[in-house]
């Protein structure tokens, strides 16, 4: 029984290939990805296609999506973080879609895989870095000094530096626990369904109650999946506030 | 002490991480809270900063799972 709950993150080929000595299979994880970015794509094409000045129910809500994004990087970022909108805008999209995506019953989640969210990570801190070199050139590295008397800062700089590299580590892993953490408690939930339906007896008329736990928990991983995607993206503008204006207050 | 007891063993402390996170994301929201109830028109401006402290706080309790999951299964 303790197998079951993490039998659902396993990445299985559906159509094996090989390049030489690397593993290139379609599997379900690539076929999710692919199911995402598909769904994100036609919604926002189809509901923008008529384009009316009062707008209609999917085009409000593709609307809505974008001022959302929008909004979120001119608070964090101002007016000239505008130039990263396509780029949150993608992560955002592609991180919400995947963790609703993997809500429904049956379906891999995307996000649920460490490599992942590792890759979008290091995308985005990636992009961070090389914007800060871009528009500072090497006083990019004046991030790490904050103002304070020189005795303090043979201790801060230390600190601030490992903290920024830490960033790679925590962005990636709040999203990837929090996914994992979600759907191995629904699973866990389903379980105690099965195992109480065969105890038989008294305790087989009691195997609906953990139904209750699990529609509580969907729920909350509802919430969960759009707050994760929301805490990523708005992360991500942070960070990237941080490369464009050094530490200055606008 | 055979190795798969005490990989159990350790899981089960990792597991004292949440303890940190329940905290934490008490203090954030009752924070909020108190700020909300004595000047509720600044309350609709914090909600970015909320959402960002309960999720930073939930990440903490989340990386004791995480070395759980690695104590567990490696």
């Amino acid at each position: 029984m303790a197998l079951n709950p993490m039998e659902q993150f396993e990445v299985k080929p559906i159509v094996p290939l090989h390049i030489g000595p690397w593993d290139v299979s379609f599997t379900n994880q690539s076929l999710f990805m692919c199911l995402v970015v598909a769904t994100v794509a036609l919604f926002l094409v189809i509901a923008m296609s008529k384009r009316r000045l009062v707008p209609s129910r999917a085009q409000s809500m593709a609307e809505m999506s974008y001022e959302f994004v929008a909004g979120m990087i001119r608070s964090t970022t101002g007016d000239d973080g505008l130039v990263f909108f396509p780029f949150v805008f993608s992560i955002f999209m592609f991180v919400l879609l995947s963790n609703f995506l993997g809500l429904i019953p049956g379906a891999f989640t995307v996000t649920s895989q460490i490599i992942v969210t590792l890759a979008l990570a290091g995308l985005v801190m990636l992009t961070v870095v090389v914007t800060g070199f871009i528009v500072h050139g090497i006083g990019f590295l004046k991030l790490f000094v904050p103002k304070a008397p020189w005795y303090l800062l043979i201790l801060l700089v230390p600190i601030e530096v490992i903290s920024f590299l830490t960033r790679l580590v925590s962005l990636s892993v709040r999203l990837f626990a929090n996914m994992l953490a979600g759907h191995t408690m629904l699973a866990v939930f389903a379980s105690f369904v099965i195992a109480l339906g065969a105890a038989g007896g008294i305790l087989a008329y009691l195997s609906f109650t953990p139904m209750f736990m699990i529609v509580f928990i969907g729920a909350l991983e509802m919430l969960v999946a759009f707050l994760q995607a929301y805490v990523f993206a708005i992360l991500t503008c942070i960070y990237l506030n941080e490369a464009l204006h050094l530490h200055e207050h606008h | 002490m055979e190795l798969q007891a005490a990989k159990m063993i350790g899981a089960g402390l990792a597991c004292i991480a949440l303890a940190g996170a329940g905290n934490g994301i008490g203090i954030v929201f009752g924070s909020y809270l108190q700020g909300a109830l004595r000047n509720p028109g600044a309350a609709a401006s914090q909600t970015t900063n909320l959402l960002l402290g309960f999720a930073l706080c939930e990440a903490t309790g989340l990386y004791g799972l995480v070395i759980a999951l690695i104590i567990l299964f490696t």
